[in-house]
């Protein structure tokens, strides 16, 4: 019998720690299939978040490495400049990334880092109990902002595509979201593209992906990826930001 | 073959660091460590090594992190500001028992300070100073020469017993210039890491994390931890006594402090006081069990710093109150004189009045 759809050989055979209608284990399964049909498994190392994919390190079947809270492009960079000939990405989610790890994506792409960073964009603090990101849209409930984020009272949401795009380090730069079939497979395009950059030595490649939280949105699956697509995406655009030749 | 040079204590450690094998070096500029990362920028490449001046100390610890993971002897350097910054990753290294080095050129605060040399450290590199149950493998050089062969030994103890370790000096030791003999080679320790993350090939995954959510695990994970700076604490200490034998007064100091109290020492003699020297090198682990001889046999000591009383602390702890011991310290990036040490050492050696007349009350019954 034909085999026509398996576990990617970079995903780990264990049960992942997500609540029910989260996409991180979309996102994982992605990042695997591309290990994967690149053949680049035994040469990959993963840098891991803090934050709800915290066990990432157990998800992976390459080898990973935990990093304190948006740091990891830091020690994407000492990896990376130590074994250039390997493949090195980073998953983080938006409070990693927006907001401890701000000055470590910055600077990682001003240097032109050669990694790979796979940025997950749920506009919420998942793990602490759903509090304010610095992606949380203006409007939004959270626990921190109860009667909505105020951008007077409480700034701003950071557009992380849009910020690192010009930085002249950067190399891809997209956002896609995981809403529907049709997106995922765009997202894993996406993905597949920001590994190739790497491996073309082409200087940091960044994917966001627009990601559910039903948890700490207090939605039921199917109407958290409505939310995505009807309320979160056309604050945050889907597409190429950049792209180099 | 020896070549003889004069050379800054900043330049030494990064010679010493190089010959030891490290080849990559995550810095952020602070006075007075800025020559480590500037002779790095020049020397790390020419040895095939890799240089990244970080956006911050946070960054730069974390570089360490990612390179300490790839398996390679890694390393970065500040001063007592930078090195608050780093700690957070230190806690880290710590907790996902990896081997590095953090040089801390020390100087004076607390906050922003001076640019002074100090001692006040201490605590911070001996104790932990981040989160969690960890300590560092800690060196003190007192000279230029020493600023080249601590490197290697701080690496060595750092891959054996899996750790970061530090080189805690000051701006003395770190701008002072000295002739020094370099070798041409030194010959490399360099253990095998099977643990290391440096692509799955030929193996199953590697995983480096210091994240162990079921308390069991951590705690197994931390008994490790403390079991490594058991074995440590038996092997590794090194230290240095000088005229001790027949002295009443110990100074124990450590880094420049302690060059300065030998002087005071041989001052001391030259009045017939009798006064000896305990420099501790490596501060952690701690000389513990030799100045508890010490102690037994009669001694009584004055710990000199330059800091509010630190090191005094484990001296303390080490001799449990088997002899009296004193403390002298200068604050603010105050250098003590050999002369301000000897009055100290005087006052103490020099009865009391009211014990020179016990003293003559007795005789004279």
């Amino acid at each position: 019998m034909k085999v026509v759809f398996s576990r990617p050989r970079a995903l780990s055979d264990v049960t992942m720690a997500y609540c029910q209608g989260c996409t991180h284990g979309i996102a994982h399964r992605l990042v695997a299939e591309v290990i994967d049909e690149l053949g680049i498994l035994e040469r990959t190392i993963g840098i891991c978040p803090v934050g709800c994919s915290v066990f990432l390190y157990q998800y992976m079947e390459c080898d990973m490495i935990e990093a304190s809270h948006g740091r990891a492009p830091a020690v994407a960079t000492g990896v990376k400049r130590v074994l250039p000939d390997r493949v090195v990405f980073t998953y983080q989610g938006d409070g990693d990334l927006a907001a401890i790890g701000t000055a470590e994506i910055i600077h990682a792409a001003a240097r032109g880092e050669n990694i790979t960073v796979v940025f997950i964009n749920n506009t919420t603090y998942g793990m602490t109990g759903g509090q304010m990101a610095p992606t949380t849209i203006p409007g939004q409930e959270t626990t921190t902002t109860p009667g909505g984020r105020d951008p007077i009272k409480a700034g701003n949401p950071i557009k992380v595509c849009e910020l690192l795009a010009p930085i002249e380090g950067t190399a891809y730069i997209a956002r896609a979201s995981l809403t529907s079939p049709a997106n995922v497979m765009k997202a894993k395009k996406a993905i597949k593209t920001a590994f190739e950059m790497q491996l073309a030595g082409k200087g940091l490649s960044l994917v966001e992906l627009l990601s559910s939280c039903p948890t700490q949105w207090g939605m039921p699956p199917l109407e958290a990826l409505k939310h995505v697509d009807e309320v979160i995406t056309p604050y945050y655009p889907l597409g190429e930001f950049k792209r180099v030749n | 073959m020896t070549t003889k040079v004069l050379m800054k204590g900043n330049e030494a450690v990064v010679r010493g660091a190089i010959a030891a094998g490290c080849r990559a070096f995550f810095g952020y500029p602070i006075t007075p460590q800025n020559e480590v990362p500037e002779y790095m920028s020049k020397y790390m490449p020419e040895a095939g090594g890799v240089f990244v001046q970080a956006e911050s100390e946070v960054a730069a610890i974390n570089m360490v992190y990612g390179a300490a993971c790839a398996g390679v002897r890694a390393m970065t350097s500040s001063s007592s500001p930078g090195i608050s910054l780093k700690m957070e990753g230190i806690s880290y290294l710590a907790g996902a028992q990896l081997p590095c080095l953090i040089v801390n050129v020390q100087r004076g605060g607390p906050g922003l300070g001076n640019i002074a040399p100090s001692q006040s450290d201490y605590f911070q590199a001996v104790k932990g100073g981040g989160h969690g149950d960890y300590k560092m493998y800690t060196f003190a050089p007192w000279s230029v020469k020493e600023m080249f062969e601590h490197p290697s030994l701080a690496f060595e103890v750092a891959d054996k017993y899996r750790g970061p370790a530090m080189i805690l000096t000051d701006a003395i030791i770190g701008q002072m210039l000295e002739p020094i003999e370099i070798p041409e080679k030194i010959e490399l320790n360099l253990p095998p890491k099977p643990w290391a993350t440096t692509g799955a090939k030929g193996r199953g995954r590697n995983s480096i994390t210091s994240l162990y959510i079921v308390p069991e695990d951590l705690e197994r994970i931390n008994l490790e931890i403390q079991a490594n700076y058991k074995l440590a604490t038996e092997r590794e200490v090194r230290f240095q006594e000088f005229w001790i034998d027949d002295a009443n007064l110990v100074l124990v100091a450590y880094g420049c402090v302690a060059r300065i109290s030998r002087t005071t020492m041989t001052m001391a003699r030259e009045k017939g006081l009798k006064v000896g020297l305990f420099r501790p090198i490596t501060l952690f682990p701690f000389p513990s069990k030799q100045l508890l001889e010490l102690a037994k046999s009669g001694k009584h000591f004055l710990v000199v710093e330059m800091s509010a009383g630190q090191m005094v602390e484990d001296v303390r702890l080490s001799v449990n109150g088997e002899a009296e011991v004193d403390f002298y310290g200068r604050l603010g990036g105050i250098v003590p004189s050999p002369n301000e040490i000897l009055e100290e050492v005087e006052k103490l050696l020099k009865p009391s009045l009211y014990q020179v007349m016990a003293s003559a009350k007795t005789s004279t019954n």
